[in-house]
């Protein structure tokens, strides 16, 4: 599936509730089902300090794709490191680089990226896409 | 229990205009008074009077509403220092609020008085902004910061501070009240310690003045900062109040207009106190607003405010206990109306993004004091700050907002 191609599947998902209740008990469920990180991956290099709660993003490239994994300590900002994944992970350097990150205002969650929020995740679609570029250089260089 | 008059709340509430609205279609409940506090009408008239009929600049005009506005201002530096008891209006100095007002003493009194080797005391429960200013100064002086620890009820362990104290201390810089447990500091006390040891105390008053009165000649504290939004006034203007002796050994912090009193290019002498230390054209519309929520705080009077504050925090804990699983952090009897809690099992941020959501602002995080959650080992807190214009039926309204959020997270 294309970057594209999640997003909008994760649009229809999240346009089946009406109720902002429902929403978060979505993500509060995606949030405690799915394991997202090794232990041994939460690491304090992986760490992404938010005021409010902490992200630990982890990466790996392989076959030209790279893999993401991440956790935190809060559940609803798991549930949206969650979709964050869903997008971003095992794509190229390219195709991350050139995805929208605006996806989560068309879900009503658009607040959780501002920058007064501080909950880690407008660092962890940042250092994702920093990931993306980082890649790339190396496979050019190599 | 002190009898609360239903409708004189309902009536202060209506001066107010902010708390008839409402926040995701839901009915605004505020409980963020600690991060600031909201206006009544009179402040948000008299900031738009003044620019609608009476906006000059002051001090430097022979015009009739130039005149009128210094006569204004200059009325509003007597009034804050009848306000805290200061001696003279002169110890009053205008700031944008109340880190300015630390920022200008950590780095004027620092410059002449601070020496390699010195010690600053502060304490763990301080606001970043009563603790980094002073950590820069003893970076650039050589001298070091040392630390009263806390109790396991959030008081200050008065003992230690009285170990610290010595004949290198320079300085103590502690807080009024604490932004996160809420905990009233005895600062008479620390004060009478200090001063038996010839060292000055700085108070951070930012959230000192909203709850009760202040006499600064009682405390004999030798400074006091406040900012005027934590006190129903507007943003953007606070003040220090320091004693006249220390402001006249004090070197300027910052340079410009208005501060000299004759400019060469061989050499610049500097105004008298409290000129001295405003360079620049003040912002006279917020002082006159600062005028106005004095007048409003006065004309209330602090019997209500603390009478009612005290019902709301006692009310609110006697709740927020019969909650399973809820913990509130600083339990000691000397407490403003401010609540750190924790709920067990449930991330602040989470519950903090659901109680949001239910039209209730109260505030998540470490509150800017870092070394305070650190010695209690933990992230972060809930903290719900009551003002005067809050009502127990909004504390209900939180509490049942809080065993939802248990619902939906067990």
């Amino acid at each position: 599936m294309t970057i594209n191609e999640t997003i909008d599947q994760i649009i229809r998902e999240f346009n089946q509730f009406d109720d902002w209740m429902d929403k978060y008990n979505y993500l509060i469920e995606m949030g405690r089902s799915v394991p997202l990180i090794d232990d041994t991956q939460k690491t304090d290099s992986n760490l992404i300090v938010g005021c409010q709660s902490r992200v630990w993003l982890s990466s790996e490239y392989k076959d030209g794709l790279i893999h993401f994994t991440a956790d935190s300590d809060a559940v609803i900002t798991k549930g949206i490191a969650y979709l964050l994944i869903r997008v971003f992970s095992g794509h190229t350097p390219a195709e991350i680089i050139d995805a929208e990150t605006t996806f989560l205002d068309k879900i009503g969650l658009k607040e959780h990226l501002s920058p007064t929020r501080s909950n880690g995740l407008l660092s962890m679609v940042k250092q994702i896409k920093m990931y993306a570029f980082a890649y790339q250089i190396k496979e050019k260089n190599m | 229990m002190i009898e609360i008059d239903e409708a004189k709340i309902l009536s202060v509430r209506n001066d107010f205009p902010i708390l008839s609205r409402s926040v995701y279609g839901k009915p605004l409940v505020y409980f963020d008074n600690a991060a600031t506090t909201q206006k009544p009408r009179s402040v948000i008239d008299a900031i738009s009077n003044y620019y609608l009929n009476d906006n000059a600049n002051v001090h430097r005009g022979v015009h009739y509403l130039s005149q009128q506005a210094t006569g204004a201002f200059e009325n509003v530096r007597k009034k804050m220092a009848a306000f805290i008891h200061a001696g003279s209006a002169s110890e009053i100095i205008f700031t944008r609020g109340a880190t300015e007002s630390i920022n200008l003493v950590a780095w004027s009194y620092c410059e002449s008085f601070l020496n390699a080797g010195d010690e600053i005391i502060i304490s763990m429960l301080e606001h970043h902004s009563n603790i980094v200013p002073w950590q820069v100064a003893c970076e650039r002086k050589g001298a070091f910061i040392k630390m009263i620890p806390v109790t396991a009820e959030g008081e200050l362990d008065i003992e230690v501070f009285k170990d610290l104290l010595n004949e290198r201390t320079k300085m103590v810089a502690v807080s009024h009240i604490s932004n996160t447990l809420g905990t009233i500091n005895p600062i008479a006390e620390i004060v009478s310690l200090a001063h038996s040891k010839n060292v000055p105390v700085f108070i951070d008053g930012a959230q000192g003045l909203s709850h009760g009165p202040v006499d600064v000649q009682k405390i004999d504290c030798d400074f006091y900062a406040f900012s005027a939004h934590k006190m129903y006034g507007p943003m953007g203007i606070g003040g220090l109040y320091g004693k006249a002796s220390w402001l006249e050994k004090m070197q300027p912090y910052q340079l410009g207009g208005e501060m000299i009193e004759k400019v060469t290019f061989e050499k610049t002498t500097y105004n008298e106190i409290p000129y001295k230390f405003e360079a620049g054209t003040p912002n006279v519309a917020d002082v006159i607003g600062l005028g106005a929520a004095i007048d409003y705080l006065e004309e209330l009077g602090w019997d209500f405010i603390t009478a009612q504050e005290k019902d709301l925090l006692t009310y609110a804990t006697d709740k927020l206990h019969t909650v399973v699983g809820l913990k509130i952090l600083g339990t000691t009897a000397r407490k403003a109306s401010i609540i750190s809690f924790l709920i067990e099992g449930i991330h602040f941020f989470d519950a903090g993004t659901i109680i949001d959501h239910m039209g209730i602002a109260i505030r998540t995080g470490s509150h800017c004091t870092q070394p305070l959650m650190d010695s209690l080992k933990i992230n972060g807190t809930l903290r719900a700050s009551m003002a005067f214009y809050n009502t127990r039926q909004e504390i209900d309204k939180l509490i049942e907002t809080i065993q939802r959020v248990k619902n939906l997270f067990e």
